[in-house]
């Protein structure tokens, strides 16, 4: 091929190192009102009153908009969150009114007179003290909820989602199970922290056009849900979306979109910006989810899994928005990528006093693999097997069936063992997972296995146009928003590859615009090269299809008889017969003058063909495909002090073809790099109100420059005939297996199994005994 | 509740070569005006409370976080921002290395580092690794591994060496 495997280089480089690549805030307009929120300082109260009386009497104040102005309820599944908190907040941080000022100073100064009364609640503080008797409940009436699709809710019970997983007979296979683990993993909410904090802007047009300028990875989502809860028709909403400065998940829920809305409506429908600030992003925006996690497996002596309980817990915070689908994807996938014959699971998207969750990077992935990869470990040792040995004894493929009894055949699945073996080979395994050293510090060696699926909605799809240009070159249209991922590169290897032309003939269209752009259902999932390449080769095809036709109207033959290579259409077997398809690309014109044939305009869509979960058994099909992979790190651990050094992180994925191999690997490293700063020092920290105490980077710490271990990244690339070119996802994968195999290296270092997250020394300390309080979580 | 005066105060910039007077607010950041006076957008608000890195600039030479500093503190300085470093080594060498993903921290990371590139060149020193990742410490990236940015930065650096 010649263009894809290409290490093609961003076609948005220069616009990014110059500093000239607009984000959302970027764009400065006069006249332009800015809206700052004022947030609850509890995690759990009644809103008694709130007195704007001198915050609207602050010269330049335009408007003040509560709860009482805007009460739609919102959620992707269950509508249980209003725009803006109404008669009670359910999370330190939940924005309970925002100020609209003609400048930020004079918003933020009117913000700060805004006076709210409280009646403190009772907080919940976890997923399992929420499901205990007598927990406060947070939604009293959760049954009354409006639903959209398939979501649970359990009346009387602070849980918005259950899902359940019934496959095989659980009983029988535990029975026949000889040697048998349990495993309870937890680790509270963390966030995304992507480094432009979220922004929107509204306004409301005269006839009634709305123009939604937003930081998302779902424009399309917006535009369907200003339909939902305002009655609008999504062609009236127009959704603009820039480049977009790291989503990681957190840009795929829409909050501050509906919040400028309302503002715009209260001010006549001018233009107004809601933007977080770091703090706001952290703690009123939604977070990365929390899990608590309860895993039984068991296994015949020879280690083959006959059947495993699954309970997951999700800690979804104050509304179920994002948590209840979270839920369904950490089931969908529960069994890691293992061949599991009986599989009884729950998995619940819990209330809890704190920030609402959405999507994070893995979509509930790195948790449950978490979870499991510690489970396989606690096996493989109770077995007395080599950690490797058993995860390919037991590795899923063709012939098998999914948690949710999907059959797996030889292009929907990747290859689990051949990444476990290039993993056991590029880690050098067989040189020992444990070495102790010299000076008494002790290096290890840990790994993972995981699998994923979109577990998009079942009419997820997209689309796209291309669009000649007199030149022979093409633009290209399609939803898919840049955040950073390089897609639209890829996508441009994608055509060019298809149209035989260079990729730097290919034109993408960076800034999304939901009235021009065809429609993308969220970029997400790992899925946007997959499903917007699928579109793009139809459309491709498509303008392929007009360009022989143009070209057979002047050459007088069938357009079946031409082909085309390098930028040209020709007579099969007579290559000289042809045009360059700058030549009718608009029409062939002939020297009097007269053009035949027309513009050439390619379009093509996809959709996936998923189906939806039986609600008793969780039997459908969640995804089109499974990418998998093997990661694994190794580690140099201090027994006296707990510290230690991660000192090198290894990925092998089946990615199915891959499009772009640099950027393959950079998005490989950047996954890893942050599943490492989950696993090793990331976390919400909570007082016993439930109020977060270190919404800001100086305390909620991230990886910084310098810190990371050294990382070797390989490809299996097993073809997915459905995929563009065989590619497969790969966006999410390098953050899935970080957690588990970090845990697992440390367990084995620490010689103290261990269950939370982060693993910070302290964590370490305290399973090995150390400290007189064991802090449950 | 204290009067409001909405008192300015004139402040003459020097970014990235052009002289430009404005009016400013005795606590408008560097980083606002720069954003919201002079349309140079490249500088980043990523934390506002010198955390991120992400609105660093140079000032008469030197990194600083631009939601720091205050822009009557650079009242007749040279100030370079993202902008002015147009057409740098450094940048060409992000482009060659993939040392951006969603390019949001890459406006501060590309001062912070031409800084660590000025400062090398003119003390004659030699650029380790410690102190690379001492310079650059101060920003945050949460696309990349890092080792990306690093290896433009030092890239550059060794160039530097060479000639």
């Amino acid at each position: 091929m010649e263009s894809v495997g290409k290490s093609v280089p961003r076609k948005e480089s220069f616009d990014k190192v110059e500093g000239r690549a607009k984000y959302t805030r970027d764009l400065r307009l006069a006249g332009m009102l800015h809206g700052k929120l004022v947030t609850s300082p509890h995690a759990h109260a009644k809103i008694r009153s709130i007195d704007a009386a001198a915050a609207a009497a602050v010269p330049g104040v335009r408007g003040i908009v509560t709860g009482a102005d805007c009460q739609e309820l919102t959620g992707e599944l269950l509508a249980d969150r209003p725009v803006l908190a109404y008669r009670k907040v359910r999370y330190y941080g939940e924005p309970v009114a925002v100020v609209i000022a003609d400048d930020e100073q004079t918003a933020w100064r009117a913000a700060g007179l805004v006076h709210v009364e409280y009646e403190v609640l009772p907080v919940v503080s976890s997923p399992s003290r929420a499901l205990l008797p007598g927990a406060p409940l947070l939604h009293e009436e959760v049954e009354k909820y409006k639903r959209y699709g398939d979501v649970y809710p359990v009346p009387g019970m602070n849980i918005g989602n259950h899902l359940k997983i019934r496959k095989g007979d659980f009983q029988s296979g535990w029975e026949a199970g000889v040697v048998k683990v349990e495993c309870y993993t937890a680790f509270r909410p963390s966030d995304h922290i992507a480094m432009e904090p979220r922004a929107a802007r509204a306004e409301i047009l005269p006839d009634g056009e709305v123009h939604i300028r937003a930081s998302t990875q779902a424009p399309y989502v917006i535009k369907r849900f200003m339909e939902r809860y305002f009655g609008l028709d999504p062609g009236q909403v127009v959704v603009h979306v820039p480049f977009v400065g790291g989503g990681f998940g957190a840009k795929g829920a829409v909050q501050l979109e509906f919040i400028a809305y309302c503002a715009s409506r209260a001010v006549g429908g001018r233009l107004v910006e809601v933007s977080n600030s770091r703090e706001e992003d952290m703690i009123s925006s939604p977070c990365h989810i929390g899990l608590e996690a309860q895993i039984k497996m068991a296994a015949t002596p020879d280690g083959r899994l006959t059947a495993a309980q699954i309970t997951l817990l999700w800690d979804g915070g104050a509304y179920a928005d994002m948590a209840a689908v979270m839920a369904k994807a950490g089931i969908d996938d529960c069994t890691g990528p293992y061949r599991i014959p009986n599989v009884w699971a729950d998995s619940l998207a819990v209330y809890t006093n704190h920030t609402y969750a959405t999507s994070f990077r893995g979509f509930a992935h790195p948790e449950v693999t978490f979870a499991i990869e510690r489970t396989m470990d606690l096996l493989a040792k109770k077995l007395g097997m080599d950690p490797i040995a058993l995860r390919l004894l037991n590795a899923i493929g063709p012939g098998e069936t999914t948690p949710t009894q999907v059959l797996l055949d030889e292009s929907n699945i990747g290859n689990v063992p051949a990444c476990i073996l290039r993993l056991r080979e590029l880690m050098d395994w067989e040189s020992g997972q444990r070495v102790v050293l010299p000076n008494g510090r002790i290096r290890t060696k840990g790994i993972a296995a995981l699998w994923k699926t979109s577990s998009t909605p079942t009419d997820a799809g997209a689309g796209a146009v291309l669009i000649f240009n007199k030149s022979g070159s093409v633009n290209l249209m399609t939803g898919v928003v840049e955040i950073g991922q390089g897609t639209k590169t890829a996508l441009a290897q994608i055509a060019a590859e298809r149209l035989t032309i260079d990729p730097s003939l290919v034109h993408v269209s960076f800034e999304v615009n939901t009235k021009t752009n065809p429609e993308h259902w969220k970029t997400v999932a790992s899925s946007s090269t997959m499903m917007a390449g699928r579109a793009i080769l139809e459309a491709a095809d498509d303008a392929i299809r007009q360009l022989k036709y143009n070209a057979a109207l002047v050459l007088q033959v069938s357009p079946d008889e031409l082909e085309l290579a390098e930028g040209r259409v020709f007579v099969r077997g007579n290559p000289q017969r042809g045009f360059l398809f700058r030549e009718i690309a608009m029409g062939y014109e002939s020297e009097n003058g007269l053009t035949v044939g027309k513009q050439v305009i390619g379009r093509g869509s996809y959709i996936v063909k998923l189906t939806r979960l039986d609600p008793e058994t969780g039997d459908g099909r969640p995804g089109p495909q499974w990418s998998v992979a093997a990661q694994g790190v190794e580690v140099e651990f201090d027994p006296v002090e707990c510290r230690y050094q991660v000192l090198r992180a290894y990925t092998v994925i089946d990615g199915g073809v891959i499009v772009n191999h640099r950027g393959a690997v950079t998005q490989m490293m950047g996954g890893m790099s942050m599943g490492l700063s989950w696993a090793t020092r990331e976390s919400f920290l909570y007082d016993n109100q439930e109020r977060v105490l270190n919404p800001q980077l100086r305390f909620y710490k991230i990886t910084h420059f310098g810190e990371n271990p050294d990382m070797v990244v390989d490809f299996v690339q097993t073809p997915y005939h459905e995929g563009p070119y065989g590619a497969r996802g790969i966006g999410e994968y390098g953050t899935i297996g970080m957690a588990g195999a970090l845990a697992n290296a440390l367990s084995v270092a620490a010689g103290v199994e261990l269950f939370q997250l982060p693993l910070l020394p302290e964590t370490i300390w305290r399973a090995r005994g150390g400290g007189s309080v064991h802090d449950p979580v | 509740m204290k009067e409001f005066t909405g008192r300015r105060y004139g402040v003459r910039l020097h970014v990235n070569h052009e002289t430009h007077t404005l009016h400013v607010r005795a606590a408008d950041t560097l980083l606002h005006v720069l954003r919201d006076q002079l349309g140079l957008t490249g500088t980043k608000a990523g934390c506002e409370n010198g955390d991120c890195g992400s609105c660093t600039v140079l000032v008469n030479g030197t990194p600083l976080n631009a939601c720091l500093t205050l822009a009557v503190e650079a009242h007749e300085q040279p100030v370079t921002t993202v902008e002015g470093l147009r057409g740098s080594e450094i940048q060409k060498s992000f482009v060659e290395h993939w040392a951006f993903q969603c390019g949001f921290c890459t406006p501060g990371f590309i001062c912070n580092a031409q800084g660590l590139i000025d400062y090398v060149r003119a003390e004659h020193r030699h650029a380790d690794d410690e102190l690379i990742k001492e310079w650059l410490q101060s920003n945050l990236c949460r696309c990349t591994s890092y080792h990306e940015i690093h290896a433009a930065v030092k890239s550059v650096l060794d160039d530097g060496e060479e000639c």
